[in-house]
């Protein structure tokens, strides 16, 4: 990428910073949807896949499965749409971009948990 | 039509007060300079020439440093000429992106990246034969007939056939100028343009 694009990419993307999370791990992205003049706000938890790209134009896939189905729906992540993203889950895993999952069903599609110390 | 010579630096992304997605352009433009000052007296016309790009002295015309030497400035690599612009410009006057307000539409004239020798498909859109079987042997992507036979017994002029293409000169028109950067002089506009990253382009007000 060119010097000059990331250097306004970076001047662009600082404004919001979401928690950090990485593929494996399962979210809750809150979208807010514009339906004429109305906004409400749309949920969407599931496994994330993947994280691509860099600066203001890295997006992040989220997969989940409704009613049997799988759904993967990519997100940019310096959308000013996200309003809030949760992380439910720390996952183990051994690669960055997850795809085999796509194969796995049941019990197979588990993702080991990461035990996080929780201070209070 | 008044412009500026620039160069694309390339294409990134930008979220709009909606939330919006836009892809866009950045286009690092000027400062040009005048180099020459047609007017109807002398020239029959009027008109301004500008240069933009630093260039070597061995490989400027002798006619063209003479422009840039009465300019007071070093040789330039592209250099356009141009009529239309709103206030008067004399000789070494500079022309910067400020000339550009966020919200206007602008076009940007560009070479188009070259794809080389390409068939109808590609180049000129035809269907393919669209089939795979009932005799067809690597047929698929032919151009079928170019003509009749006996009249007019040739091939009319401009016929589409495969050939050379892109490295064209393209205008694209009515792109939505998102930012100026005048510090930096950089223009940003929605929408690609032709060329690869490093071209030079025109952007005309």
């Amino acid at each position: 990428m060119n010097n000059i694009i990331r250097e306004l990419q970076n001047e662009w993307v600082a404004e919001k910073q979401l928690p950090e999370f990485s593929a494996g791990d399962t979210v809750t992205v809150h979208y807010s949807i514009k339906e004429g003049n109305k906004e409400r706000i749309q949920q969407f938890q599931g496994v994330v896949l993947q994280r691509k790209g860099e600066g203001i134009q890295e997006t992040f896939t989220v997969r989940k499965i409704s009613g049997g189905i799988g759904t993967e729906r990519i997100f940019p992540v310096a959308s000013p749409n996200i309003a809030k993203l949760e992380i439910n889950k720390k996952g183990i895993v051994r690669r960055s971009r997850i795809f085999y999952i796509r194969e796995l069903t049941g019990k197979a599609a588990r993702i080991k948990e990461k035990r996080v110390l929780r201070t209070k | 039509m008044s412009g500026i010579i620039g160069k694309k630096i390339g294409m990134t992304t930008m979220y709009n007060e909606e939330g919006k997605n836009l892809p866009c352009t950045v286009i690092e433009a000027g400062p040009c300079v005048v180099t020459q000052v047609k007017t109807d007296e002398v020239d029959g016309y009027s008109a301004v020439q500008i240069a933009f790009g630093e260039g070597k002295e061995k490989n400027t015309s002798n006619a063209l440093k003479g422009h840039f030497k009465k300019a007071k400035t070093t040789p330039k690599t592209d250099v356009l000429e141009l009529k239309g612009f709103e206030t008067e410009l004399n000789l070494g006057d500079s022309i910067t992106v400020e000339m550009f307000e966020e919200g206007e539409f602008v076009d940007v004239v560009g070479t188009s990246k070259g794809k080389g020798f390409q068939g109808v498909v590609k180049r000129h859109g035809f269907g393919g034969v669209g089939q795979a079987t009932h005799g067809q042997h690597n047929r698929l992507r032919a151009p079928g007939s170019i003509g009749n036979a006996s009249t007019p017994a040739r091939v009319f002029k401009g016929m589409k056939m495969a050939g050379r293409m892109g490295g064209d000169r393209v205008k694209v028109q009515n792109l939505k100028v998102i930012k100026v950067l005048a510090d930096k002089n950089l223009i940003i506009v929605n929408g690609a343009i032709p060329g690869a990253n490093g071209s030079s382009v025109i952007v005309e007000k």
